[in-house]
């Protein structure tokens, strides 16, 4: 096959996944709001002064409802809400998508090796992998930062370290599903070395589960990172994390409800849209699912 | 079967011994001095050195964790750091609390969710099925924290229609936190109870059965039910692990006096004995809810009891 049909067929199946994910409307939903969170990660500075507005406290608006110049109101120092929602999505996306790397390097390459090779490597490798599902994640989570401290990076690595025994099972029956099919046999009748097998032929042809996946662990790891916050094993004020908003807005929630509802809101929505997009892809991906 | 549920019983073994290995490890690297710890900043360094003897904190970490499996082994989880009683003590006048919640929790998602699920299937698209399907979303994507904190506000806070916490009301005290814990698991099921029969209900056999006359109500309940609901039962056994991980939040919202809010002081005060004791009864419980899982699919599929023979 010449590399103009191989790029043309490799553009209209992108072309078809794209567009049956534009199809579905939920899907196209939970893809904008995504994108927005990106954007307010990424511009967060531009739209609200870290320094300013999200730290600095402001004792002469303590705990003010919203209003034109606080669209979600202030806290219990007086510090913008609405700019500490937006700053709260770059810890959000930067957690989530740096755990879930974690989980997927490791995960991914155990899961191959065991998908791959089988018999007992397989049975050592998910063992261990039964062994680490056994405790429920979030207690995995919380031991590892109970031992290693609540730094940003190792509320990171409990997450991602976490989610390892989920992403290894999927890549592990992705993997298994596609080792005996012909395109590998052939890779193999050529001579191609087993790590290139795994790494070049057979995971490119397993990435429909492995993205779906990656997409609902993202919201997870989102919705862990705020779980450690709220109950003081992650990130400490006056980082604006929207789990750490939560609990410390929790002593003033009688009268000034807005400090839990909008960090909430921001959660809810966030997981809400990954949710659908990953949904949507897992559709888009593999068409034969929904029907 | 006996043989089957005996072998299960004997793979837990493994996962224990995996489960304290796994935690006693990651605890033993916590910085800091747990002799310090108890004693407090100001004690003489001769006392904490007494004390790391004691405790046998001076042993090098694997000869810890195989004096700390021998005395598993009789039952004896160690004493806590802080409160110096033993740690099984504690773990056995508070965890009931949890699996209290737990149960309940569980009770209001499947009481709740199968029969969301079933309608939705059996009306798919119309407007009770859009609108549970609107909730079963945002009840997945909710953070069971916030929803307690929400109906706080809402029930105790601003009706005072229930406590906002602790267990001294009796069955009141449990309905929020109920609802708290029980509100993602009910989403879960029902999303998969509905997928599942959507699944069924389009098999030939569904087919024949109405062809035959029988009536809509048997079809559904007789007929498809039986046959979706094995991956509803798998849902229900690995959401019971987030329902223990939930209970911890849960319980440190509503201030609920179980093994969760246990663990979380213990976390805080690097009470490694209490940690370790509190993560092995929790998975322990999980792995159990996960074979009699296994156990119920023989009972719903006899295809799969047959395997089990």
């Amino acid at each position: 096959m010449s590399n103009n049909t191989k790029s043309l067929k490799k553009r209209s199946q992108l072309g078809e996944i794209w567009q049956r994910l534009t199809r579905n409307k939920a899907a196209m939903f939970g893809l904008f709001i995504f994108l927005l969170l990106i954007f307010c990660a990424i511009f967060a500075d531009q739209i609200a002064d870290y320094d300013t507005k999200v730290i600095a406290p402001d004792y002469d608006h303590l705990c003010e409802g919203p209003s034109a110049d606080h669209w979600f109101g202030t806290d219990e120092l007086g510090r913008d809400i609405f700019a500490r929602v937006v700053h709260g999505s770059r810890i959000s996306l930067v957690v989530g998508i740096i755990s879930v790397s974690v989980s997927l390097l490791f995960g991914g390459f155990f899961g191959a090796i065991a998908g791959y090779y089988g018999g007992t490597i397989d049975n050592i490798i998910m063992r261990i992998m039964d062994i680490f599902l056994a405790v429920p994640s979030i207690l995995l989570a919380m031991t590892i930062v109970a031992a290693f401290g609540t730094e940003l990076v190792f509320v990171m690595i409990a997450i991602g370290v976490s989610g390892i025994p989920n992403f290894a099972r999927i890549v592990r029956a992705a993997v298994m599903s596609v080792k005996d099919q012909e395109f590998v046999e052939a890779s193999k009748a050529m001579g191609a070395s087993n790590a290139t097998i795994i790494f070049k032929e057979i995971i490119p042809n397993c990435l429909a589960p492995i993205i779906v996946q990656a997409t609902l662990a993202v919201a997870s790891a989102i919705l862990s990172t705020s779980s450690l916050s709220f109950i003081g094993l992650g990130v400490k004020p006056p980082t604006p994390e929207w789990g750490a908003m939560l609990a410390s807005g929790r002593d003033y929630m009688r009268d000034a409800v807005h400090l839990t509802v909008f960090p909430g809101l921001a959660i809810i929505i966030t997981i809400l849209a990954l949710n659908l997009l990953g949904d949507g892809l897992r559709d888009a991906l593999d068409p034969r699912l929904k029907q | 079967m006996h043989k089957y549920i005996l072998k299960r019983l004997l793979m837990l073994i493994p996962v224990v011994i995996g489960v304290t290995f796994i935690v006693f490890f990651i605890m033993a690297m916590t910085p800091g001095d747990p002799a310090r710890t108890i004693l407090g900043e100001t004690a003489p360094q001769e006392s904490v050195d007494a004390l790391r003897e004691e405790l046998g904190l001076n042993d090098p970490i694997p000869v810890r964790y195989l004096n700390y499996m021998k005395d598993l082994l009789r039952g004896d989880l160690g004493e806590s750091y802080r409160s110096k009683t033993p740690v099984i003590k504690e773990i056995m006048s508070l965890y009931p609390a949890t699996l209290k919640l737990a149960f309940w929790g569980m009770v209001f998602a499947v009481v709740l969710s199968i029969p969301i699920g079933i309608i939705s299937a059996t009306r798919q698209y119309s407007v009770l099925d859009n609108v549970s399907m609107v909730f079963a979303l945002l009840g997945v994507a909710t953070p069971n924290f916030w929803l307690g904190l929400m109906l706080i506000i809402i029930f105790a806070l601003n009706l005072g229609v229930l406590p906002s916490g602790g267990d001294r009301d009796g069955w009141l005290s449990l309905i929020l936190p109920v609802i708290t814990l029980g509100t993602g698991c009910m989403a879960s099921i029902t999303r998969t109870t509905r997928s599942s029969m959507l699944e069924v209900i389009r098999q030939d056999y569904i087919r024949t059965a109405k062809a035959k006359g029988v009536s809509k109500k048997k079809v559904i309940n007789v007929h498809a039910l039986k046959n979706a609901l094995i991956p509803v039962v798998t849902v229900i056994g690995l959401q019971f692990g987030a329902l223990l991980g939930g209970a911890v939040l849960t319980e440190t919202v509503f201030s609920w006096p179980g093994l969760g809010s246990y663990l979380i002081n213990s976390i805080k005060s690097q009470d490694t004995p209490a940690v370790l004791g509190c993560v092995i009864v929790f998975s322990i419980s999980f792995s159990i809810v996960n074979l009699i899982v296994d156990i119920l699919y023989a009972y719903i599929d006899p295809r799969i009891k047959s395997k089990y023979k």
